[in-house]
């Protein structure tokens, strides 16, 4: 085991999945010489040479494009996206055309792709560096969509992306860039729990709390603050937004009765209204109260200075909390609106 | 860098400023550039040609007679382009990769595609038809000018399997307005990719005249990317297996990518969904069809006495009979099972989808005995 931190955790994925497979090749903006703008392909250009790890061309659409073609030659391209709000140029070719490949052709030709990003706010950010897309992919058949949230995942769940015959959307939530956790550096992919489950993080038995990418930390500190009130939060990591293990979150959702849901992204439509049209689903003779969701505004992403309005926070989460358990919130005069 | 670079007008739509080695009237013309690479185009080649040409323009007329009998959903009819085409693709190696769009049946026929393969997909049978492994070939595209990037891809790939081959990517000048076509010149230009860029320039886009696309030939971009690129008479199969020849000749010998406008005409509608006389005029149509591609070539083969009843008649017998399955693969299709809707969305299992299917699955299930 090793104390990295989650960007030194990612390129140690990305190093020995290119030293595991010789089909694997890295593509993006900068990401040879400079390493990447985060630096997470630091020295592997210098390492694997500029055939395995290539300097594209500023051109996002151009860099998933090509991918494809790559891919249909059988290599296994992992794409990095510089920012989450550079993916739209992309978008055409990673909707109509990485995540129907394989259903187009009935299965005869597969499209391999990892599509890494760094993702989401809460780093001071201009604009376009800070959006949650997670939904448009999640809605897209053909993807896998995962987002990680610890040193440990982001290295085995990476692996497993680039091992994946699917495409898989890879978001890295850039503001857990330098936070530090062990990782198991000699973990057999094959032996870790798959990039599809979900996690729980922590145990309770009052209200589950659904959160993936950085929201899970938020969500532990208010597991903390709580506790401090006498109220267990189960707090699960989701992992992967595509498919979602329902299993793992209806065996909470059964035993709690009461269900929060916290992501950066905008609600209207988000991934929060799915996992709770689902669980009310899945589980509404168990269902206490009406689940609910805290997420971002349904705004474009604030200026920086204003970000900690938008972005979810503990307070917030537990307000969340207090209505679900039928309590006047002590925590906000707001009540739940968003 | 050789350059060969026919751009001696600055109209797009100036159709005597190409290369061009058959006049309209037949008649074999020499042009210094071309030349050198019509070599070997015997009299038995020429029949060939012939021959597929004839049977692409029968595909196209069999698949709009199905379209308008509701057999098909849809047709792009592709008469006109059959000398691009198959001029095109005829020079290509069978292991060359092809990443057509939608209007290509001749580019599918001459690689192996089978009557089945051309209908099933307009049909709504099943979303593609050909093994894209088998013919090399990958599905035809509709999102405009998508398969441009896919091309340089797949010929990066080529590059760093230290393989000979070259993708050819197929589009139409409306798709050289699209983003991707230009970041694919872009992609094949900075990586050296051996890509052949074949754009049919035939005239309109949907309704949109080639003017709206283009106001210099387009063929004059290419040498902006640092690409070559040769402006070729379209509907002279002679002048597009040469041009092909060089593009191929220069994108396998390692000299990067090599682009070719092939001046032609669409003579139907954009689809069998649109009405070109709506936009465009019956004088522009006549003209060009004074160019027809296939007349062209009979006068000349006659002129060489290369072409006897005998010959028309056996490529009207094999034309007649792949028509006649293309007919009886449309209109024996068989729907497939409602469960397969969903097969292939991935290649390994996904819960999600997983539950849809269980449940759409006793769904179904619940007719049955009924």
């Amino acid at each position: 085991m090793a104390a990295l931190t989650m960007g030194k955790a990612l390129t140690a994925a990305l190093r020995r999945s290119l030293a595991d497979d010789d089909r694997v090749l890295i593509m993006g903006e900068d990401v040879g010489t400079l390493g990447g703008v985060f630096r997470i392909t630091d020295g592997l250009q210098a390492e694997f040479g500029p055939q395995r790890v290539i300097d594209t061309p500023l051109a996002e659409s151009g860099i998933v494009g090509t991918a494809v073609g790559l891919a249909m030659r059988g290599f296994r391209p992992v794409v990095e996206i510089q920012f989450d709000g550079f993916v739209y140029p992309a978008f055409d070719q990673i909707v109509c055309q990485v995540a129907k490949m394989h259903y187009r052709t009935r299965g005869r030709v597969r499209m391999p792709l990892t599509i890494r990003m760094p993702w989401a706010g809460g780093v001071g950010a201009a604009e376009h560096h800070s959006e949650s897309p997670e939904a448009y992919f999640a809605h897209t058949a053909g993807l896998r969509v995962v987002a990680v949230s610890n040193p440990a995942d982001a290295y085995t769940m990476l692996r497993q992306a680039i091992a994946c015959d699917d495409p898989v959307v890879f978001f890295e939530p850039k503001r857990l860039y330098h936070s530090a956790g062990e990782v198991d550096l000699d973990a057999d992919i094959a032996d870790a729990a798959p990039m599809g489950v979900a996690r729980v993080v922590r145990e309770g038995t009052d209200v589950t709390v659904l959160a993936y990418g950085s929201q899970v930390h938020v969500a532990m500190d208010a597991a903390i603050a709580a506790e401090d009130e006498g109220v267990s939060l189960e707090v699960i990591d989701l992992r992967s937004l595509s498919p979602v293990d329902y299993r793992t979150v209806t065996a909470s959702v059964r035993k709690t009765g009461r269900v929060v849901v916290t992501h950066e992204a905008p609600r209207e439509a988000g991934l929060g209204a799915e996992l709770i049209a689902s669980v009310t689903e899945l589980c509404f003779h168990h269902l206490e109260a009406p689940p609910l969701r805290v997420t971002g505004h349904d705004i474009p992403y604030p200026p920086a200075k204003l970000e900690k309005h938008h972005i979810p926070d503990l307070d917030r989460l537990l307000d969340a909390v207090d209505h679900v358990q039928g309590r006047p919130s002590s925590h906000s005069a707001a009540g739940v609106t968003s | 860098m050789t350059m060969m670079h026919t751009l001696s007008t600055t109209n797009p739509t100036d159709i005597g400023a190409v290369a061009r080695l058959l006049t309209e009237d037949g008649t074999r013309v020499v042009d210094p550039l071309l030349e050198p690479w019509s070599a070997g185009i015997d009299d038995g080649t020429l029949r060939g040609l012939y021959r597929d040409m004839a049977l692409t323009r029968r595909i196209d007329a069999e698949g709009v007679a199905l379209q308008r009998q509701g057999q098909l959903g849809l047709w792009a009819p592709a008469q006109g382009q059959e000398a691009a085409q198959i001029g095109t693709v005829r020079a290509c190696r069978p292991d060359d990769a092809v990443f057509p769009s939608y209007r290509e049946h001749g580019v599918l026929f001459a690689r192996g595609a089978r009557p089945a393969d051309l209908v099933l997909s307009w049909r709504g049978e099943v979303a593609s038809t050909f093994d894209p492994n088998e013919l090399h070939v990958a599905t035809p595209q509709i999102i405009i000018g998508a398969q441009s990037l896919h091309a340089v891809g797949y010929a990066m790939g080529v590059q760093r399997d230290g393989g000979d081959q070259v993708a050819v990517a197929y589009f139409g000048d409306g798709a050289t307005s699209q983003g991707d076509v230009n970041e694919a010149m872009v992609f094949a230009s900075s990586f050296g990719a051996p890509v052949v860029f074949v754009c049919s320039n035939n005239h309109w886009a949907i309704s949109e005249p080639v003017s709206v696309q283009a106001r210099h030939p387009i063929a004059g971009r290419a040498p902006g990317f640092g690409i070559p690129s040769v402006r070729v008479d379209g509907n002279d199969v002679i002048a597009c297996t040469a041009a092909m020849r060089w593009a191929l000749d220069h994108a396998r010998g390692g000299h990067g990518p090599a682009f070719i406008e092939a001046v032609t005409y669409r003579m139907g509608p954009h689809t069998t969904s649109d009405d070109p006389t709506r936009y465009r005029s019956a004088d522009e149509v006549e003209a060009w069809r004074r160019r027809d591609p296939l007349t062209r070539l009979e006068a000349h083969l006659r002129a060489r006495g290369a072409y006897d009843d005998a010959f028309a008649a056996e490529v009207e017998r094999e034309a007649d009979a792949f028509a006649a399955e293309m007919r009886a693969a449309a209109i024996g299709a068989v729907p497939a099972d409602p469960i397969t809707v969903l097969d292939h969305v991935y290649a390994t299992p996904h819960t999600g989808l997983a539950a849809q299917r269980a449940r759409f699955g006793a769904y179904l299930a619940s007719f049955e005995g009924v």
